[in-house]
């Protein structure tokens, strides 16, 4: 890369100008609100009450609050284990294989990411509900019901996280090549040795990354999950839904407790993302 | 240093060799197989269902749905306010890409991890970020909820990062040889800036502002809590699928999640096109 200390050396008032300008705007836009927001978590409820981290506590361990961050721990967890397999091996095939249709197969998996949360929603729901869904009276005969179970909150919320292991791998894989492949696969070892000792290693990284933000847009999928789900306290109420709940019913103090903690997984999200690409580039 | 959530050039394609380097094997014939029937089964039949009960009146029954005043006046303002915050962010975003990569100040690294939350966070947890400052209770004064302003805002921060993290990499990649040519011939930094750099920003900007208008589009959680829904001032049209959902309306729910479709993928096929064209003359 070229030399630019000899532009960058040359402030004027226009570079302090934008400086501030840009801090002011960060600050007023995000840094501010997220401010505000920890001080309304630890605040007390009413005149007189207790503040901090007790109260804090005490709001989160209200059983209502415990299932519906378990509900959503569950759905989270078998969205992203769903997803990881479904993407390391759509990867493999699209950058390894060839097969008619394979172009169009790789720019239809990355579509989830662009269709709005609710429309992923009423899709699941013209799909598969019960009476109103193409395929919800055949599926209800066997005594399966997607609309409005657990079952259909992981659907929703793999379809919305779907393409973020693929985005991380495919260009991994781009990149390293088949020549290893090729060549441990002319030493006689099988598909299954072949993916496990020499690609497997090659994109754990990408793998992570991609485990990591999918985990990270699955806690907090809210839209499409609000539509297949029946969204009441014990039933399918997801952490995101508890948040809106409680916030439309004047009990803003659970509203802000269980959105603090999903700031918290966020921003941890966003660090561990961060060390992870050190450790890539290492 | 850009430790960024965001795939900043969209669908993770592959764009290598025509055609893979594998023959299918029964073993990964098998595996495409599954890959292809859970992903239609998730994705493709779902969003058909979409199509199909959008289709189902007829193309004029279609036309009247959003044709009507109401469902209209929502269409217009989601994307008027689409476009407005586009712009907003094509500009600011480029100034926060240019402070972030050419300014040297102490706490730069903390901002450009501030410009990932917007995204990361969950979208109800954005909506009640913002309204914690600027809600009801807000330390201001100032209640944007139920306000087109606040429909503003709650766009302008969930789309914070597109534009920067498009453009913040091009600008590193800039080669400063050029500005120091441009400078040394006697060209004023505004020439400069307009003349050289700006053109080499333009296709990022672009791709960034196409994703952050998508965004904006179909934007549903952040705004739940925000935009009071009522018809021909605030409402948009994700709550506007919503709204016919609760109202059993299932055609007219499709009908403009079908709009919304067809932005979206509009939107893919726009950023492929730039993507190539900047392929091309690199």
């Amino acid at each position: 890369m070229a030399d630019t200390r000899q532009i960058r050396a040359r402030k004027g008032p226009v570079t302090y100008l934008l400086r501030a300008f840009v801090i002011a705007y960060l600050a007023v836009l995000v840094i501010w609100p997220l401010f505000e927001v920890a001080q309304q978590t630890f605040a007390p409820a009413d005149v007189g009450d207790e503040g901090g981290v007790g109260a804090f506590w005490e709001r989160l361990s209200d059983p209502s609050v415990t299932y519906a961050f378990n509900l959503t721990v569950t759905v989270a967890f078998w969205a992203v284990l769903i997803n990881t397999l479904f993407g390391v091996g759509i990867s493999l095939l699209l950058v390894r294989y060839q097969f008619p249709g394979r172009r169009i197969l790789s720019v239809l998996v990355d579509l989830p990411m662009s269709v709005s949360p609710v429309v992923v929603g009423l899709a699941l729901v013209l799909a598969y509900s019960t009476g109103k869904g193409w395929f919800g009276e055949a599926l209800a005969s066997v005594g399966f019901y997607v609309i409005g179970t657990t079952p259909g909150l992981i659907m929703a919320t793999a379809f919305v996280s779907l393409p973020l292991v693929i985005r991380e791998i495919v260009p991994v894989l781009e990149e390293i090549g088949a020549d290893a492949e090729m060549a441990a696969h002319s030493l006689g070892a099988n598909g299954w040795q072949t993916f496990r000792r020499i690609t497997l290693p090659s994109i754990k990284w990408a793998v992570v990354y991609g485990v990591v933000l999918s985990m990270a847009r699955s806690l907090g999928e809210f839209g499409a999950v609000k539509i297949v789900s029946p969204g009441a306290e014990f039933r399918g109420e997801t952490a995101t839904l508890l948040i809106q709940n409680r916030y439309t019913n004047y009990e803003e103090p659970t509203a802000y407790a269980a959105a603090f903690v999903l700031v918290l997984a966020s921003v941890l999200a966003l660090v561990v993302v961060s060390l992870i690409r050190k450790e890539d580039h290492s | 240093m850009t430790d960024t959530l965001v795939a900043p050039s969209g669908p993770a394609r592959t764009t290598s060799r025509p055609g893979g380097l594998f023959r299918l094997t029964p073993t990964s014939g098998v595996g495409l197989g599954v890959a292809l029937v859970w992903f239609s089964v998730l994705v493709l039949l779902p969003l058909a269902a979409v199509v199909g009960a959008a289709a189902d009146g007829g193309f004029d029954r279609f036309w009247s749905t959003l044709a009507d005043a109401q469902t209209f006046a929502a269409l217009r303002l989601t994307v008027v306010e689409a476009l407005l915050v586009t712009a907003v962010n094509a500009v600011i975003g480029t100034i926060v890409a240019w402070v972030l990569v050419r300014d040297q100040f102490p706490g730069k690294r903390i901002l450009d991890v501030v410009i990932d939350i917007p995204f990361a966070l969950p979208t109800i947890v954005a909506g009640l970020v913002l309204l914690s400052l600027w809600g009801p209770e807000s330390p201001m004064g100032i209640n944007i909820v139920n306000t087109r302003q606040g429909i503003f805002l709650a766009l302008l921060f969930v789309t914070l990062p597109f534009v920067v993290r498009t453009v913040q990499p091009v600008l590193i990649e800039l080669d400063a040889d050029v500005e120091e040519a441009a400078a040394s011939l006697g060209a004023s930094r505004v020439t400069t800036f307009r003349r050289i750099i700006l053109p080499s920003l333009v296709p990022a900007i672009a791709a960034g502002s196409s994703l952050g208008f998508a965004r904006a589009i179909s934007e549903f959680g952040s705004l739940v809590l925000i935009s009071g829904n009522t018809p021909y001032e605030t409402e948009v049209a994700s709550l506007k699928i919503l709204k016919f959902l609760e109202g059993d309306n299932q055609a007219g729910a499709a009908a403009v999640a079908v709009l919304l479709l067809v932005v979206a993928i509009v939107t893919i096929v726009i950023l492929d096109l730039i993507s190539r064209r900047v392929a091309r003359r690199g």
